[in-house]
């Protein structure tokens, strides 16, 4: 189901929208021009992670060094820092070993990204981490597939699994911004 | 077996005076200034041990104790001395007299070079100095130092301990210009002994945080007279604190809990048992790693409990071995039959 979500002019670079449709609170990124969308829950403990402060990435291989890279694309939750790429809703940094819960993740990008982290890449090789070293973290957080049509901005939510839900989905409609 | 930490009594002061230059030996014989304090402990209390020669040594730690090598450290309290010459020439005079009447004359028994802490770069030349003359294999470092360990200030000095392949080993005391608890200056001994555990994992978090092992990445830490037991608890913090704050330092790439595993090793004596002992063995497990402790008997100094009766009898067959032999020989790379 596809919903309307913004005037594509109202998020500026490096700006987000939070906005509520079926019944979820969803962040609408920015990023040079390319939007991405993230559901506005931390799979780690359900802190409001689209409210968190967006950073560049950083690494650094003796103290004192850093390598910055000002792309802004790494959402911290404002609960206990976890870092997730806004590109791939994957998150990073945190070894498997640190034995959090693994957080099953809904959507079909999501899926995938899951998939991805079960087969254990080896980090060093991992072409898709931020910066070199950084290590693929045990969450996904959800992610929407986000469409500019003309001048709006529509988030696609994948259809529930049940008929309840799916007209739930179907009646909560257009959408509504929360901020 | 390796006992991982024996002590060799210090020198008295006309020990070395032929080992130092002639105006030192006369300033101490003109002067006041009579070299180091003496002991960490109250004299003659039971923990400040006994003084015995190489033949009591010999005696206990070799033929009645059972090791093959023994790791032995002088606490001459050169960081005590605040004239910076004055540390300097009894810590080359101290590392002389140990080489001398200790380490060459006693094959089985390894030593640890004395540094002026409070210089880190006199320090990083007495290493220098030491590193390749035969029986040194570490470093002393007195826990409690003016600045924390981790600071820039000392990351050259650990520059050059990796580059000298000695271990770095950290041990309890100290006599900085600092207070030895983290709130200040305390009134009683006991308020002291107990907040080094504190001091241990101040320097812990030091080092890791502050990149040493970054910079270093092939530098190896032995703490000695810890404790072990709040180890994990305070793992479990700092790697959870990281998670948080890690992009300050971001060349902490990994769990701090991982560096430690990599880099630093833990003597067992003196012990902080739990009224219930069994319960140690859980303590143990907590630490994540079978590669960490070494067994070390601070011989000459009597604690209260025997940390090796009673923690390697509760320990697996297995366990037991790596921590009386196989980890120390791992870590300090001695063979079999302990040579390096």
């Amino acid at each position: 189901m596809k919903y309307v979500v913004a005037e594509a002019s109202e998020i500026e670079s490096g700006g987000r929208k939070i906005v509520t449709v079926a019944g979820r609170s969803i962040g609408v990124f920015n990023l040079d021009g390319e939007f991405f969308a993230l559901r506005n829950r931390c799979p780690h403990q359900g802190g409001k992670l689209c409210e968190g402060k967006l950073w560049g990435v950083i690494r650094s291989d003796r103290p004192g060094d850093f390598e910055y890279r000002p792309s802004r694309e790494i959402l911290c939750c404002p609960w206990h820092g976890w870092e997730f790429h806004v590109r791939t809703g994957q998150s990073w940094c945190a070894p498997e070993r640190l034995r959090v819960r693994r957080y099953e993740v809904e959507t079909v990008a999501g899926e995938e990204i899951a998939e991805a982290a079960d087969a254990g890449a080896e980090p060093a090789d991992d072409p898709d981490a931020p910066a070199p070293g950084m290590v693929k973290g045990p969450y996904a957080a959800e992610t929407y597939p986000v469409t500019r049509e003309g001048e709006y901005l529509v988030v696609e939510i994948p259809f529930k699994k049940s008929r309840v839900s799916d007209r739930t989905a179907s009646r909560s409609g257009r959408s509504t911004a929360d901020r | 077996m390796i006992d991982a930490d024996v002590h060799i009594p210090n020198p008295r002061l006309k020990d070395l005076f032929p080992l130092l230059p002639g105006h030192w030996v006369e300033h101490f014989d003109n002067t006041m200034d009579k070299g180091a304090s003496q002991e960490y402990y109250p004299p003659r209390s039971p923990v400040a041990g006994r003084r015995g020669g190489l033949t009591e040594l010999r005696e206990a730690v070799f033929e009645q104790g059972g090791a093959e090598v023994a790791i032995s450290s002088c606490l001459y309290a050169i960081d005590s001395i605040h004239n910076p010459d004055v540390a300097a020439a009894l810590a080359t005079a101290t590392n002389d007299w140990q080489a001398m009447e200790w380490l060459e004359r006693e094959r089985r028994l390894r030593g640890s070079v004395v540094v002026p802490i409070g210089l880190p770069a006199a320090a990083a030349e007495e290493v220098e100095r030491c590193a390749d003359r035969p029986g040194f294999v570490q470093v002393l470092i007195p826990v409690r130092t003016e600045h924390p360990l981790g600071s820039r200030h000392y990351h050259p000095l650990w520059k050059t301990i990796e580059e000298s392949g000695l271990v770095a080993a950290i041990h309890f005391g100290g006599a900085p210009v600092t207070p030895p608890t983290p709130t200040g200056w305390p009134s009683f001994f006991l308020e002291e002994y107990t907040a080094m555990a504190q001091v241990f994992a101040t320097q812990l978090t030091s080092m890791i945080v502050e990149g040493v092992f970054d910079a270093c990445p092939g530098l190896r830490v032995v703490f000695l007279e810890s404790g072990f037991t709040w180890i994990s608890a305070h793992l479990w913090r700092m790697d959870k604190e990281w998670r948080n704050l890690r992009r300050l330092v971001p060349w902490v790439r990994r769990p701090p809990s991982d560096y430690f595993r990599e880099h630093v090793r833990v003597g067992i004596q003196p012990l902080d048992a739990p009224p219930e002992p069994a319960q140690l063995c859980e303590i143990v497990d907590q630490l994540g790693s079978d590669d960490l402790l070494l067994y070390a008997s601070d011989y000459p100094h009597v604690h209260a409990c025997d940390a090796g009766d009673l923690l390697l009898r509760l320990l697996p067959e297995s366990l037991r071995r790596k921590i009386r032999s196989e980890n120390a020989r791992s870590f300090y790379r001695l063979s079999e039959g302990g040579q390096p």
